[in-house]
């Protein structure tokens, strides 16, 4: 008698295995949010240290349109910064995945090529929606005093997480693709931190240099943050908010593809 | 049925795969009938784990070709996924997890329904010892117990082909002979196994069939006994008393041997290839008695798979001192 392996492949089609795997190792992510609470609590520090810096030591020397406080300014920056940095663990997440031979592991397995990274981006946005509640949280302590209707606060948040989950999927083409935990910290930090400080996060773009400028308003960043702190603040968006979409899914339609066809030849070790 | 006999569990032909300018498998050829425990064995380098991951999927050759169970390890590559299981070299668990959720998971994506791969990792549980440790994260495993739980979740599925590539490098010797006990039931159970190993004695022990293979070819596929008697008959083997004078005592056994002396000073022991070694003793004893030399210890011993490795690549698998005769 031959030796049989124990599968059910047969008894669902395609789709049905596609969404499992996507399920398996979604919960498999999330369970790590609570089992390594460092990562929570070390992903809300830089957001907080930003808001009690740029409250209290530069805000007083922000030229802000008449009429807004720098604290109602700012948060939607943070909150920007915030999920934008959260990318980051996604890349590290895969990162440490390849060195410690996981990914080998899923790949010699026949599921679905794409439910890693599901999983990863997936248990993210989660991670990113409860540390920008933490920020909220901080917001509302020194000041910050959102007065948006409910549909807009709802957009904002939505908006928010369309900047996270795309970025995550960026880390994840990058954790990839550089492999090593420590050079996917420097990696996001080339990446992100010019692209969140070169637009309107936290400071009005006016005061820039043209070249500067052309290009800070003309960034993902400077549409989402304008979008976002218009609809917490029950200001008009103008075309932010729909650019701010577009930009979030225009990443998706790139890097989810990519970051799947990076996974594809992805090994821990040659 | 006869037709599945026929094919064999694992084959390859030509297997090429270079990285850059490096040539891992420079044209390997491999056949491994179902049932059988293949040991494939070699120094660092050689191309063991290169192979293991064509085999698995995880690397393209650049040309040749590889099969598993008949089926392409390229272009059927997801068919084969649900027919193998590997176990790496560092254990390859997710060490947030339990090692009763590892299981599970592993086992869900093998597409288990939820009920059999909850059963089934409760049984490779208990079989492998980590009933008690089962709801603990793997984290707090120690390094055979991660080795366990990775090969556990290897064969959660039960895949007639399994792929270890060494399973035991890197263990205590109690880690390593509990190993060794489970992939012996394995063989009994009937699964073909490949496993790399560097260790000679552990080809010996676990392998029904050896393939060593050097800089990315196969130089010698045989059995133990096969590669043994083709290296050559009996070695004497001398352990010389401390202070001795290593290379006299070289000289004075070159005169009742065969081939070469090896001379490894660390231990004090010399060896050399002698054919009907029993009956030469007697004068290998008394020219030593006349050189003043005295010995520890005096055998006559069957090749191990380390004289045959020397024999086949002209260098030691462990780097010996080499002294001609």
């Amino acid at each position: 008698m031959s030796v049989q392996p124990l599968t059910e492949a047969d008894a669902h089609g395609w789709l049905y295995w596609q969404v499992s795997d996507a399920i398996v190792l979604t919960g498999r992510a999330l369970r790590h949010i609570p089992r390594n609470p460092e990562l929570l609590v070390y992903s809300a520090i830089q957001p907080v240290m930003f808001v009690v810096l740029f409250r209290y030591v530069l805000g007083g020397a922000i030229k802000l349109p008449p009429g807004v406080s720098y604290v109602n300014y700012l948060m939607a920056g943070v909150f920007v910064n915030t999920v934008a940095f959260g990318s980051f663990t996604t890349g590290v997440g895969l990162a440490e995945d390849l060195q410690r031979g996981l990914i080998d592991r899923f790949r010699s397995l026949p599921m679905s090529r794409a439910a890693v990274l599901i999983g990863r981006t997936l248990s993210d946005l989660v991670r990113n929606f409860f540390t920008g509640a933490i920020m909220f949280g901080v917001g509302i302590l020194v000041g910050f005093n959102p007065t948006g209707g409910p549909l807009e606060i709802v957009a904002a948040v939505g908006l928010l997480l369309l900047l996270g989950f795309a970025f995550s999927w960026i880390g994840a083409t990058i954790g990839l693709a550089v492999r090593n935990v420590e050079a996917v910290q420097s990696a996001g930090l080339i990446w992100i931190f010019p692209l969140v400080f070169a637009s309107s996060a936290f400071v009005p773009t006016t005061g820039m240099p043209a070249g500067l400028r052309a290009f800070a308003n003309n960034q993902p960043i400077t549409h989402i943050t304008n979008a976002v702190r218009g609809w917490f603040l029950g200001t008009p968006v103008h075309s932010n908010g729909w650019l701010g979409l577009v930009w979030g899914l225009g990443i998706l339609v790139v890097f989810v593809p990519l970051s799947v066809s990076v996974y594809r030849h992805a090994t821990g070790k040659s | 049925m006869a037709a599945e006999h026929a094919r064999p569990a694992i084959l390859a032909e030509g297997l090429i795969k270079r990285f850059g300018k490096t040539v891992a498998l420079d044209g390997l050829d491999l056949e491994v009938a179902a049932g059988t425990v293949l040991g494939l064995l070699g120094p660092n380098g050689a191309g063991k784990t290169t192979a293991v991951r064509i085999f698995t999927t995880l690397l393209a050759p650049d040309g040749g070709r590889a099969e598993v169970v008949g089926l392409d390890c390229v272009r059927q590559a997801n068919a084969l996924r649900a027919k193998i299981g590997l176990a790496g070299q560092y254990a390859a668990v997710d060490e947030l997890l339990t090692g009763r959720e590892n299981l599970e998971m592993v086992g869900r994506l093998y597409r288990m329904g939820r009920a059999s791969a909850r059963s089934r990792a409760l049984e490779l549980l208990e079989r492998f010892g980590l009933m008690e440790a089962a709801n603990r994260t793997a984290k707090t495993y120690s390094g055979g117990m991660r080795r366990r739980l990775d090969l556990a979740a290897s064969l959660i599925a039960t895949p007639p082909v399994l792929f270890l590539d060494e399973p035991t490098t890197g263990l205590d010797p109690q880690s390593r002979l509990s190993m060794w006990e489970l992939i012996g039931e394995l063989r009994a159970g009937g699964t073909t196994l490949l496993l790399t190993t560097q260790y000679l004695e552990e080809a010996d022990y676990l392998a029904d069939l050896i393939a060593v293979i050097d800089h990315g070819r196969t130089i010698a596929l045989g059995t133990a006994d096969e590669l043994k008697r083709d290296v050559g008959g009996e070695r004497i083997e001398l352990t010389l008393a401390r202070g001795s004078d290593m290379e006299l005592g070289a000289r004075t056994l070159a005169g009742h041997v065969d081939g070469s002396v090896r001379v490894d000073a660390e231990a004090r022991r010399l060896s050399a290839a002698a054919a009907d070694g029993a009956r030469r003793l007697a004068d290998v004893v008394r020219d030593f008695d006349a050189v003043s030399i005295g010995l520890d210890d005096i055998a006559v011993r069957r090749p191990t798979l380390d004289d045959v490795f020397l024999a086949l690549t002209g260098h030691a698998a462990e780097e010996d001192e080499e002294i001609a005769a």
